[in-house]
């Protein structure tokens, strides 16, 4: 290295300094800023000011607990249920892909190059009363005529899976990849049978996957209110429904904001718990 | 990345012969899910040759097959103005977000300074938290500073969602950078400018354009945090996610498909473009 003069000790700083600038205004500003709208009563024609009105954080979350834990079930069940099918094919690909690997992640990536409301409204279509599957089924009259999906619970949820397929492959495959083969080969010399090897060696090998895919699906699913909205019904509501509409229809900024650090705050929680147990290093190198 | 002798080692497992049908029915698996993944792109190019019915919107019933909306793609002012919109926000945003982020990410993957885990943690938090709370603490942001929302607001808060990946991919890139290469330009004689600009640069540079890449697609498509700070300017997600209500124009599906084809292409550029400059 040159010289470690000022200009060398000053580098990083002057490196950091914009993007730190930007960062600081646009992101970590207004995150606190949330917290302190929570706080403030009002109402939308004369304005809110900050009274530091904190039982309003209570009775917000109380108001809204039964779309707030909606939110985690439906964003845990999806999660859940992506993990189990994209395990699979992670894994199928990252050992016994051979040539074709890139290509076939390239297909299971396919879906991000169409617009994420475009890949929602197509389920619209899909899943259609009258429309390809259940038209022909009830044709068929393997279905009742008054069967749908739309509007169900079930619409949504799968909804939030499909969406989460891409993310939840991705990086397990990136950890399945890096295992080494050998590693494996001396699980099974030491007389493991296929299940044990698998359980005891490979699963273990790719936690940091599986927890980079499970906060990624997870902390996305939970916000997420595209596909209650394009896919649910009036009791499929999501917490991220509510603060669109609190904020951008009813002009409820306080309620809005208290939601929203409540999301936050629940959701850092849970990340903080993984990157205790798991450490954040990992869940950065797959984002 | 694994050079080709590891890649040899790690190969296939050898498959005894009684696990080749379970080894079998794995692979038919997998293709089943890439092909429910893929499926809503089928539905959404078969629909972009659909006949529509007397409104000019898109029904669920295949009523005939059509060029039409390819022909009258840019019929619809409001969708083109859309269209352009975005690919507006993003270009400005993957500039300023390349911009800021490749000088972050060379003071966090080549120095040590204060504050650098603080920093570390603002770009994980900003990569992992839920799009709803970014979109409405800016939008509380630019309504307590009275800024009218619209297509600077849009740009704004892009750059700031973008940020945070271009330097993720470009630190990782700097990070798997043999540094004796610039030791031996420092050897040669050449400055600190000389060396960035005649050594480091052309080295990280795929890592830059994969990061500029990855920004330009996550702002064109997304959709949510723009949703807040949008006012009442529309882009293309936004004008879809309108239009789910009064009625979808095939005009959407068409642009989706030539959008879809276009990402295509680029990304297979780029990767033929990446292997010649690895090799």
């Amino acid at each position: 290295m040159p010289r470690l003069g000022l200009g060398r000790r000053l580098a990083p700083y002057l490196l950091g300094l914009p993007a730190w600038a930007y960062l600081a205004v646009f992101f970590v500003i207004p995150l606190v800023a949330v917290l302190a709208v929570a706080l403030e009563t009002g109402n939308p024609d004369q304005g809110y000011t900050l009274t530091w009105h904190w039982s309003q954080l209570t009775s917000t979350i109380s108001e809204y607990h039964v779309q707030f834990i909606r939110s985690f079930e439906y964003g845990a069940i999806s999660t859940l249920i992506a993990l189990v099918v994209s395990y699979p094919v992670a894994y199928w690909i990252a050992f016994y892909g051979g040539r074709h690997k890139s290509s076939m992640l390239l297909l299971v990536l396919l879906p991000f190059f169409v617009s994420f409301v475009i890949r929602t409204l197509t389920w619209n279509f899909i899943l259609a009363d009258s429309g390809f599957v259940l038209g022909t089924l009830k044709r068929w009259h393997l279905l009742s005529q008054s069967y749908h999906v739309l509007s169900t619970p079930t619409a949504v949820i799968a909804g939030l899976t499909y969406n989460a397929l891409p993310f939840m492959v991705l990086p397990l495959y990136v950890a399945l990849e890096q295992i080494d083969r050998r590693v494996v080969r001396a699980a099974h010399d030491l007389y493991a049978g296929q299940t044990m090897a698998f359980a005891r060696v490979v699963v273990p090998l790719s936690a940091g996957g599986i927890f980079a895919g499970f906060l990624l699906v997870f902390v996305t699913n939970v916000g997420d209110y595209v596909n209650a909205a394009i896919l649910g019904g009036p009791g499929t509501t999501m917490i991220g429904n509510i603060i669109q509409t609190s904020y951008l229809q009813n002009l409820d900024y306080p309620t809005a904001s208290a939601l929203s650090a409540w999301l936050l705050f629940s959701l850092l929680v849970a990340i903080a718990l993984y990157a205790r147990v798991f450490g954040t290093r990992q869940i950065q190198e797959y984002t | 990345m694994t050079t080709a002798v590891e890649t040899a080692e790690k190969g296939a497992l050898a498959v005894k012969p009684r696990r080749r049908w379970g080894v079998a029915a794995l692979g038919a698996y997998t293709w089943l899910v890439i092909l429910y993944t893929i499926a809503p792109i089928f539905v959404m190019i078969a629909y972009s040759f659909n006949q529509a019915a007397a409104g000019g919107k898109l029904t669920f019933a295949w009523l005939g097959f059509t060029t039409d909306w390819y022909v009258h793609l840019f019929d619809l002012a409001a969708l083109t103005q859309a269209l352009e919109r975005s690919l507006e926000v993003a270009s400005v945003a993957t500039v300023g977000a390349t911009l800021l982020g490749v000088p972050l990410a060379l003071a966090l993957a080549r120095h040590r300074f204060w504050g650098k885990g603080f920093t570390d943690l603002v770009i994980f938090i900003d990569i992992a938290a839920p799009s709803i709370v970014v979109g409405a603490s800016l939008l509380s942001l630019f309504i307590s500073l009275d800024w009218p929302r619209g297509l600077m607001t849009i740009i704004i808060a892009h750059i700031a969602f973008d940020i945070p990946f271009v330097a993720v991919v470009v630190r990782a890139r700097l990070e798997g950078l043999d540094r004796s290469i610039e030791k031996a330009a420092y050897d040669l004689g050449a400055g600190p400018w000389t060396a960035f600009y005649r050594v480091t640069l052309p080295l990280i540079w795929p890592g830059i354009v994969a990061g500029a890449l990855l920004s330009f697609a996550l702002s064109i498509d997304d959709f949510i945090i723009t949703s807040f700070v949008a006012g009442q300017t529309l882009t293309f997600p936004l004008f879809v996610y309108g239009s789910v209500k009064v009625g979808i124009p095939p005009q959407v599906f068409a642009m989706g498909t030539l959008i879809f084809v276009g990402g295509i292409v680029l990304a297979i550029l780029n990767a033929l473009w990446q292997r010649r400059q690895t090799a």
